[in-house]
Parts: C-alpha cells; structure tokens; sequence
C-alpha cells in the first residue's frame, strides 16, 4: 500500500500542472474575449474556400 | 389616404439601403451613393470581396467624419495603448460593428494597407486593437499616422468613436480575471479535498493515511481561504471600519472557524476538520459572484459629458490654425468650428451664422439661430457654415458642465437604501453569536470538553451561506431576463433599489416623447403629382422649422427648383410661388383664411396645404409620445408617485396633468441643475425617486436619484451615467420591470425561510456538539443546491408583461 503515497504525489503534481495551465491562460488575457474566437475560425474557413475556387 | 410606399425597391449591394432615383451602377452592382461604391471597389481590388459573401448587404455607408485632430502629439499620446520608433497600438471604439463580415474586414486591414501589421477586433466591445507601423507625419515614407489609420477605417464605413473620456481606456483590463482564477483556484482545492476525505467518510482508519490526507487537506486549505476567498476578508473590513456589519461578516466567520478548528483537529486531535464543506462553500460562492457580474460590455454606464465631447478641437492662434485638447482651452481663446461639430465650451460668436442644436442638451428640437455677438452655450451642436468664436469659460466651468462639478458626482454611490441582506446581516449575525455564546456556557457548566467543540460547530453551521447563494442567482437570473428584453441594469443590486422606490420622476422630451419621430403622414383629398412632391420638397427645403425638416425628409430632399417669393412667417407658415403657380404650407388660419373648419383626425400638430389657392390637405405629426405611455403611466399611478421634470415650454401642460397626479407634480422649463435640486428635495423628505431621463441635461438628477434609468432609441448612441439603460420601445414595460424586481426579491426572501430551516437541523447536531465533518458535508451542498433550484426556477417560473403575447427578443 506504499504506492499510494507515490501515486498521490504524482497526481497531485499532474493536477498542479493543470492548475498553473489554468491560472497562466487567465493572465495571459486568453479567456477575455470568447465571443469572436466563434466567429472567426468561421471567417478563416470561408476564405479558405473562396481562394480553391 | 395614406403614405405611399415604394414597392419595387432597390438595394444597395454594399448596404442594403434604399437606391434613390440617383442610384450607381458598376459591374452591374447597384449601389446608393458614391460612398458605398468606393468601399466596394476598395475590397475588390484588394480581393476581399469575401467580404460580401458572409453576409449580403453588411456594409455601412461610409460617413465624412474628420479626424484632423488625431495630428496633435498629444492626443496621439493620449490614445496609444503602446509606442516605439517604429511601432504604435491603437484600440478604437467602432459602433459599427455588427456581423461576421465586419469581424472579417476588420481583421483583413493588413490587405488594404502594408503598413497595418495585424489587428484584432473584440467584438462584444465592438473595439479593434491595431498595430501598425507608426509615422509621425505625413511626410515621412514609411508608416501611416494615427489620423490616416481613423480616414482609412473611416472611409471603409467603420468610422471610429474617438471622444475625450475615451470608453476604451478603462475597460482594457476585465475585471473578471481576477474572479475567474479565484474560482479556478477554490474548484481545484474543492475537488482534492473531497477526494483526499472519502476515505474517512467510508470509515478507513489507517492513521497512516489519515494524517497523509489531514495535511495535504490543510495545505489545500490555505489557498482557498487566503486567496480565493481574499474578497470576503476585504469587504468585512470594509464595513467594519464604516461600524458596520455586512452580510459577509458572519461568512467569514464561518470560513475562518472552519478552517483554525479543522486545521487544530488534524495537528492535535487526529480529526478530519470542514475542509472539505468549507472549500465547497467558497466554491459555490464565488459561482454565485460570477454569475451575477453580468456586464454588458457594449454599453458604458458611467459616460459624462467627456464622452459626448470632441477630443480636441481647431484654435485659431495668429491667423493659423492648429489642433489643441479641448480641457486645455482657455478664456479668450479664439477657435474655429465646423459643420456638424459640437460646441466645446461656453463661447461668444464673432464670425459666421451659426445655426445650434441643442436638442441633445435641453431635449428642445428647435435648433437656434445665433448671429455674430450671440452667445453660445456648450453642447450645441453647430450645422451650416464655419464659424469662429472666443471662449469665455473654460470647458469644465461651462453652464452645461459645471453640473458635474455638483457633489453627487463626487461622492461613491454608497447607496443609503437598506437591502434585505444588509437587515438580516445585522440581527442574524447577533442571534447567531448570541446563541453560541449560550451554549457555550451551557457546556462549560456541564461537559467542558464539549465547548469549544459546540461553540465553533454554531458558528460553522449558522453561516448564512444559503442567503449569499440566493441572492446572486435570483438577482443575476433576473439581471438577464430583463437583459432580454433590452433593460439593461449595471449591477444587481439596482434590482434592490428599484423595488424600494416610491416616487417616478419622468423627463418629457426624449423620454416621453419620441426624440426623432415618425415621418408627417399625408391626408390629402387627392394624389399629389410628381411636380407638386418637388414643389412642396423645394418649399420646406428653405426652412429650418422642425416640421419642414421632416416633411423634406419624406420626400427624399428632391425638391430642387428654384422657387420664388419665398417667404418664412414665424409661427405660421411658408409661402412660395413658381412660375405663377402658388403654394402655402402651415398653420390653418395661414393656409385656409376662409375658416372653413376642417376635419383633423387625431390628436397632435397639424400642417395644413394649398396649391393655387386649393386647399388640398394637411400632414398629420401625431402621437410622438411613445406607444403606451399613457397605459403604463396608469399602471404606475397606482403604485408610485409620478412626477414630471421637462426643459420644455408647457404647451402640453393639459394633455400631461391628466396622465400625471397634479398640477404640482408637473413641471416645465426646468434647468438640469433644478432637476437635480428637485431630486434631492424629494430624497430629503423621505422618499427614494427613480429617475428617467435621456440626455445630457438629466444627467444631474439620474445621478443623484436613487435609481437613474436612463432612456434610449439606439443603445449605441450617448447615455448619461445611470444604474440602467432601457430602450425607449420597451419604456411602456416599466411597470412589468419593476414588479418582477419585486418578484425577484419575495423568492429571495423565500428561500432565506427555507435556509433557515436547514440551519435548524444543523444546529440542533451543533448545540449538542455533536456535529460531524460528514453530516457537514452533506448538509451544505443540499442546502446551495436548493437555493439555487429556489433562485433560478423562481425567476424563471413568472413571465412578466402580458403573457397573451410573449415578448419578441431581437
């Protein structure tokens, strides 16, 4: 049963990673604007489209 | 009778709008004017007429907006968000944003333009940020300047809202981010914690692994109560230098007990401590904070007169010009002012005829003529030709904007209104302390190594968390739905203020009354031809009067014959002959000496017709009061007490004192500072006012109400600081938006009853000492999420307004 002290280190250091993913993204002003993202991947294909043509 | 319609008609292909009868074709495109043809062409060349094909009809015409002053060093330096000797970034406000097409534009500038390295458009903010290779002047080779950057936006029918406050600025960093981390950090603790205390729940009693899972839980611990929970213990000292006790107060307490017991039982006494319970308290909390931190990014409740002013405008210094910040105008400076520019300061006219229209200021639609001499109020805005004058007063001391310098722009909304969480804050906190105090002593009489555990138990347990949960979810519930149907509130504590107003104080012009109007609608015995349309078109066009303005409108400014005789009699009408065929327009006495009394239908003003001494009809300006003013005007009498404040003259005084309770509660030519000293009269003896109004000449009394709503055809456009903002269509619904606030509040005082029943079960296991981190970690999460089924189906169960027909969002 030792293994689980091992095991729950290295989950919680995984969890921790995701946590610093997190908070980094946040400050980074990733998540201020989730409105036009939307909108322009759809732009970007359409153009895509019209310059095949 | 009635207006006659264009059947066949034909859009421009950039924008949509109409084609008059001088409509341009290229490549068998049609367009509406020369503007829109050249945005066509501009995107064509530089393939991206893509442009066309995410949306049909998308484009905006472009306007002739100047932007000379963005050459001055110092608005450049005002506006850039960074610089360097080679690059430069600009976030602009462009209104016009609206579809993917101009996402795609927008965003393509690189196209049109070398110079232009990226750009990047916000579009709820409706802002593109642009980064471009930056020249100080036009002589330069490389690079644009920040004024050939707004010309080119400009000239693509993105014109850029560049005003003295500007909005952009201090919206740069949203204030969410802090919230949303803090909430990342809490559900991360939350979720280890409960997975590092299921083994005690399911009785596993290996102390190895209980002391392993105790100091990891208080290592988890500490984050959530220090920084996610951080705001509590600021608002809590907050008030408590202000010797009050807010509803936070007795949360922290509870958190903080919490925490110092848990973290004493897992070093001391090998318990397992709340953490669990208390990291998914603040977890849910701070959901409930986010939730109800609706903003409505695209509107600013906060403008002031700085937002409605230019930048800066031209000085005239030694017979040359020259570009200088309006708030750095001084007495006796000379300047000059354009068609369609406002008036910056209180100033004397010396040159040119001015023609001001102060309709924005005063809400009187009649715009003035000024003559060389006159003196000019600020906030006029200026049509015809140039006109140059000096100033007397500088801006911030002029008529119109020393209102701002009145206290209630100065002093924080600290709102004297006393909310429901504030009362039960105060004798909830007390009976809770109180209690614990009791049994406390009760144990130290009986069973002293039950006290502490007891006393601390209450205070966990008696938290008024349910009470916290409520509120954000029903006020941010019903924050949105009344966000639907175009009502928009700054916070959600404006919810609470509304229900506890007791008097309505409405502005007439703008407010009331429709600002722009609809057109004059014709009743005529007969049909006019296509030469007496131009010949009446010609006789208004003449004519600054209101009514000519709009019947000029409805003929599309085609009147373009050169008439004779013309002749303007102030208060009556117009006459005019053309090639001996003579036509009248105006009051009835004017047109029709005979007294023939003819039949109008309707109420409201009337322009009546000749040609040739015919009598032929008359235009109809009726109902410019909005749709259902007198039906919610009667519904509202009936709760509150109305009043009216209007800056215009009392022609109406017998049609309004039959809508509103009394002569005295009518009031006309009132100044923007009476407004507010009427305000701030009726606050004084007792009563809390809501105030509606729209412009800049309510500003004072929206601000100083206790609820300032503030009213608008085009959300876009300038609104005066206010708690809300409401479309003017959706003014007649008032009464339904203020008995679903009310609503909003009975729920939340239901599901505090409801909370309070919980709270009793807890404390009977907390008196008696015996409550275990289990039961803790039960009860809490049954009762939020009760509180938030309470709180969200509460709100969401009642339709407001008339459920016959529901409510159409755009």
């Amino acid at each position: 049963m030792q293994i689980i002290f091992l095991m729950i280190g290295i989950s919680l250091i995984v969890a921790l990673i995701f946590l610093g993913a997190f908070i980094w993204s946040m400050q980074n002003g990733q998540n201020d604007d989730l409105f036009t993202p939307a909108m322009r991947i759809l732009t970007d294909a359409e153009i895509s489209k019209s310059e095949k043509k | 009778m009635k207006t006659l319609h264009i059947e066949n008609m034909i859009a421009c292909y950039h924008c949509g709008n109409e084609c008059l009868d001088n409509h341009i074709h290229t490549e068998e495109k049609v367009f509406c004017c020369e503007g829109c043809k050249t945005v066509f062409e501009i995107l064509d060349k530089n393939n991206l007429c893509n442009y066309y094909d995410l949306e049909t009809q998308a484009g905006i015409s472009p306007g002739n907006a100047h932007f000379e002053f963005l050459d001055s060093e110092q608005v450049i330096n005002q506006l850039l968000d960074f610089k360097n000797e080679e690059i430069g970034k600009v976030t602009f406000f462009i209104p016009s944003i609206h579809c993917s097409s101009c996402l795609y534009l927008l965003e393509n500038l690189y196209k049109l333009n070398t110079d232009i390295l990226h750009s990047t458009v916000d579009f709820l903010k409706k802002q593109v940020s642009v980064t471009f290779r930056i020249s100080v002047n036009e002589e330069e080779k490389t690079g644009i300047t920040l004024r050939q950057l707004a010309e080119l936006l400009t000239s693509l029918g993105y014109e850029p809202l560049v005003s003295l406050n500007d909005v952009v600025k201090n919206q740069q960093m949203p204030s969410s981010r802090k919230l949303i981390t803090q909430i990342g950090v809490a559900g991360f603790c939350a979720g280890n914690i409960m997975l590092f205390s299921f083994p005690e729940y399911l009785g596993l009693n290996d102390p190895d692994y209980q002391y392993l899972f105790g100091y990891l839980n208080i290592a988890l611990a500490i984050p959530v109560v220090f920084y996610s929970a951080s705001d509590y213990f600021i608002s809590v000292w907050k008030s408590l230098k202000n010797k009050r006790i807010n509803i936070d107060f007795p949360i922290l307490l509870g958190i903080l007990t919490a925490f110092l017991r848990g973290t004493y039982e897992v070093l001391f006494s090998h318990g397992a401590g709340y953490f669990d319970s208390l990291s998914g308290l603040v977890f849910f909390l701070l959901i409930g904070k986010w939730f109800q931190e609706k903003t409505y990014s695209f509107l600013s409740f906060e403008r002031d007169y700085k937002s409605f002013f230019p930048l800066a405008v031209t000085r005239i210094k030694q017979a040359s010009e020259e570009f200088v910040a309006v708030n750095e105008l001084k007495e006796g400076d000379k300047i000059l002012i354009r068609n369609g520019e406002l008036i910056p300061a209180d100033s004397l006219l010396y040159k040119g005829n001015a023609q001001i229209d102060y309709s924005f200021v005063t809400g009187e639609s009649k715009s003035e003529h000024k003559n060389p001499g006159d003196f000019l109020y600020a906030g006029g805005r200026h049509t015809g030709e140039k006109i140059e004058m000096e100033v007397l007063k500088s801006v911030s001391q002029s008529y119109l904007t020393q209102l701002w310098n009145n206290d209630a722009f100065q002093k924080n909304s600290q709102s004297p209104v006393k909310t429901f969480s504030g009362y039960v804050a105060k004798y909830f906190t007390i009976a809770v302390l109180i209690l614990a105090v009791i049994v406390a002593l009760y144990w130290y009489n009986h069973d002293t190594s039950r006290m502490w555990n007891a006393f601390t138990a209450i205070l966990i347990i008696a938290c008024p968390c349910a009470l916290s949960l409520s509120y954000p979810f029903a006020l941010g519930n019903s924050l949105r739905k009344m966000g639907k149907q175009h009502f928009y509130l700054k916070n959600a504590e404006t919810i609470e203020t509304l229900t506890q107003c007791d008097s309505i104080v409405f502005d007439k012009t703008g407010t009331l009354t429709s600002s722009n109007g609809d057109l004059p609608a014709p009743h005529f015995n007969r049909i006019l031809s296509v030469f007496e349309e131009m010949f009446v078109a010609s006789l208004v066009s003449n004519s600054t009067h209101p009514v000519s303005m709009k019947i000029k409108k409805l003929y599309h400014d085609k009147g373009n014959i050169t008439l004779e005789n013309f002749r303007e009699i102030t208060g009556k009408g117009l006459e005019a002959t053309y090639h001996h065929h003579k036509i009248k327009l105006g009051s009835e006495s004017f047109v029709i000496p005979t007294k023939n009394a003819v039949k109008t239908e309707g109420n409201g003003s009337f322009t009546h017709l000749s040609i040739d001494g015919v009598y032929v009809g008359y235009y109809a300006l009726t109902n410019h009061y909005r749709k259902g003013v007198a039906e919610m005007l009667a519904a509202l009498a009936k709760t509150h007490e109305l009043f009216l404040l209007s800056g215009d003259n009392d022609a109406e005084r017998n049609k309004l004192s039959a809508w509103f309770p009394g002569e005295n509660h009518i009031f006309f030519e009132c100044k923007p500072q009476q407004k507010l000293d009427f305000i701030k009269n009726l606050q004084f003896s007792g009563k809390r006012v809501i105030m509606i109004g729209d412009g800049l000449n309510d500003a004072g009394a929206l601000k100083q109400a206790d609820a300032g709503i503030a009213v608008t055809d085009n959300t876009l456009q300038f609104t005066p600081s206010s708690d809300a903002i409401l479309e003017a269509d959706k003014l007649r619904l008032l009464p339904d938006f203020l008995k679903y606030s009310k609503f909003s509040l009975k729920v939340i005082r239901f599901s505090f009853l409801i909370s309070l029943i919980y709270n009793f079960i807890g404390l009977s296991f907390a008196v008696s000492g015996t409550l275990s981190p289990v039961v803790a970690a039960i009860l809490m999460p049954v009762s939020s999420a009760t509180m938030l089924l309470i709180a969200s189906v509460g709100t969401n169960f009642r339709y407001f307004g008339n459920e016959d027909q529901p409510f159409q969002s755009a």
